[in-house]
């Protein structure tokens, strides 16, 4: 089969299980796609030598009955993988081997999968373009010199140009969604305390969640059946009865009631993203469910509360960066002047910008201006989910204000790159699950994303909302290989 | 409201981050900017309205406090900058 990397992940478990291919053959051809496509700087660490002796193995006595049976996945460098350079993105933690594993890779080795390395993202996870990696730019399959989205843009990249057939990511403000919009693949950011945290770098405990990036909806399910897990070492870690989500997958929505917010119509927002909305709308009517025109008032103050929270939460976590435990240590003349060094070559400018703000706004005198102040706006926009949520089953908006830009086009301006995740954030702060699935194209032929939000600890609702709309969408993502010679 | 490079030296100094001058006026500068952007918070009036510490509606789950990692110790000096068998090593601070 020469075509094996254009398999889903659903067809190449079941042609592994029928043994008309072997984890060998399929690891094999995942690597020499992603040997041929190193011009979109996705990888930051290949494990492809591990990767194939861990596919020899599994060939030589396979259990048929896992979930993702010799299956090879890269994931997001900002796992921990026992005895795999896990860097963040960061120079800081650049010469970082984990002695430990993440309790969602875990889930996925346990269910037969082989990593096939660790992908480039944003430092730290805070970036919406992939720009701020120590490891430089990622390129969008779609188009050169396109950023893929951030922070998960090595993930998204990966997915959409076929060098893995799945992948996870994370998504603290819409790091796992905007990338999908951009690169016409599936992201589900899962109810916050579906996924362990444990052993992902952190950035803002309060928002981040891993999930899956996939080519399509029952792919995605499937993932997220295996990596959400109750998990005692990750104290915010939700008990609750988790849905075998690919087997449960249905596209009858019928009945059911779709809110449509009318403060995601914002200022400025481009035509085609409101007709790719109104399309939207239309689709989830033809497959029997009912919009409701809903209000969410407190929409607009989602993104200056998030840029108060996420980096004050990611201020005291990255004071662990000292150059004393572990990472990179630059000289210093005493132990002050080693961490201020440290500290000051090891991290990126969006990183420093945002420790700052962060520290800024939990110092003294400041803390009730702002940190207080938007921990009781948080609340409000939680509170305007949950008033909706009476009356609907699941939201439908847009993913993000535009399609894919241009590498180097926002890096000077900080406020119009947050603006990227206007639609994302105030789920983040809700801590509800939403999937953006790829809905259609803009006029440049980029792909553009749509958005379900559902209610907490409901991905099966909008997982399924997801199937069905996806068959009437019908999306066909146009990746030319314009990267391999 | 307004970040002088006075208070962008006082920040750098609790986040432990040296900055130069030419630095310091980059940040000040995305600051400013960003804050400006953040001040939108104050039309809402939020005096009565509870603080969001945690979505999760749980109360934490208690466990019994037993140690189950052991014998670690090579591990979790494994990663330190500065090579020792024992223990993790700084520039001297006691003269």
């Amino acid at each position: 089969m020469s075509d094996i990397t254009k398999q889903s992940l659903s067809e190449l478990v079941e042609n592994i299980k029928n043994k008309k291919l072997s984890s060998t053959e399929v690891t094999k051809a995942f690597i020499d796609r992603s040997e041929k496509s190193k011009e979109l700087n996705t990888y930051i660490t290949e494990d492809f030598t591990s990767a194939l002796n861990k596919a020899k193995k599994f060939d030589q006595k396979p259990n048929l009955d896992l979930k993702l049976p010799g299956v090879p996945m890269a994931v997001k460098d900002l796992f921990c993988t026992k005895d795999v350079k896990t860097t963040a993105g960061s120079k800081i933690l650049n010469n970082f081997v984990p002695t430990y594993e993440s309790t969602v890779t875990d889930n996925i080795w346990k269910e037969g999968a082989i990593l096939l390395g660790k992908l480039n993202c944003d430092e730290f996870a805070m970036g919406s373009s992939n720009e701020t990696s120590f490891f430089g730019n990622v390129q969008n399959p779609i188009d050169k010199d396109l950023v893929p989205g951030g922070s998960s843009g090595g993930s998204a990249s990966a997915v959409a140009g076929q060098l893995t057939p799945i992948t996870i990511g994370t998504d603290t403000g819409g790091s796992i969604r905007q990338p999908a919009s951009f690169t016409g693949t599936v992201g589900l950011k899962p109810t916050y305390g579906s996924c362990s945290r444990y052993g992902i770098v952190a950035f803002a405990s309060s928002l981040d969640q891993a999930g899956p990036m996939a080519q399509n909806v029952k792919d995605c399910a499937l993932l997220q059946e295996v990596i959400s897990s109750y998990d005692p070492k990750d104290s915010t870690s939700i008990d609750f009865k988790r849905n075998q989500y690919s087997k449960e997958l249905t596209n009858n929505i019928k009945g059911k009631k779709i809110g449509i917010p009318k403060e995601y119509r914002v200022d400025g927002m481009p035509k085609e993203i409101e007709d790719l909305w109104q399309k939207g709308i239309q689709y989830v009517k033809d497959c029997g469910a009912e919009t409701i025109d809903i209000s969410l008032p407190h929409t607009s103050y989602a993104l200056p509360t998030y840029y108060i929270v996420a980096p004050a939460e990611a201020s005291s976590n990255l004071a662990r960066y000292d150059g004393v435990k572990y990472g990179f240590r630059a000289k210093g003349e005493n132990l002050i002047d080693m961490y201020e060094k440290t500290r000051s070559e090891g991290f990126g400018a969006e990183v420093q910008r945002r420790i700052m703000i962060g520290t800024y706004v939990l110092s003294s005198g400041y803390y009730d201006a702002y940190y207080l102040k938007a921990q009781k706006v948080r609340k409000l926009i939680k509170n305007d989910f949950d008033k909706v949520y009476k009356k609907v089953d699941a939201i439908l908006t847009p993913s993000t204000p535009s399609s894919a830009f241009k590498i180097g086009e926002k890096t000077n301006d900080p406020v119009s790159m947050y603006l990227n995740d206007i639609f994302t954030v105030p789920v983040n702060l809700a801590g509800l699950p939403a999937i953006s699935i790829p809905a259609g194209h803009d006029s440049k032929g980029y792909p553009l994303g749509l958005q379900i939000i559902g209610k907490a600890f409901d991905e099966q609702n909008i997982l399924n909302i997801a199937f069905a709309m996806e068959e009437k969408i019908n999306f066909k993502n146009k990746i030319t290989d314009w990267w391999i010679k | 409201m307004s970040i002088d490079l006075k208070t962008i030296k006082h920040i750098s100094k609790l986040s432990r981050i040296s900055v130069d001058e030419k630095k310091a006026e980059k940040l000040a500068g995305d600051l400013n900017s960003i804050f400006d952007f953040i001040e939108k918070l104050n039309e809402l009036k939020t005096d009565n309205v509870e603080p969001l510490t945690s979505v999760a509606e749980t109360t934490l789950k208690l466990r019994p406090d037993e140690v189950k990692s052991k014998n670690i110790r090579e591990q979790i000096v494994k990663n330190s900058p500065q090579d020792n068998e024992d223990y993790f090593v700084v520039p001297k601070v006691i003269e």
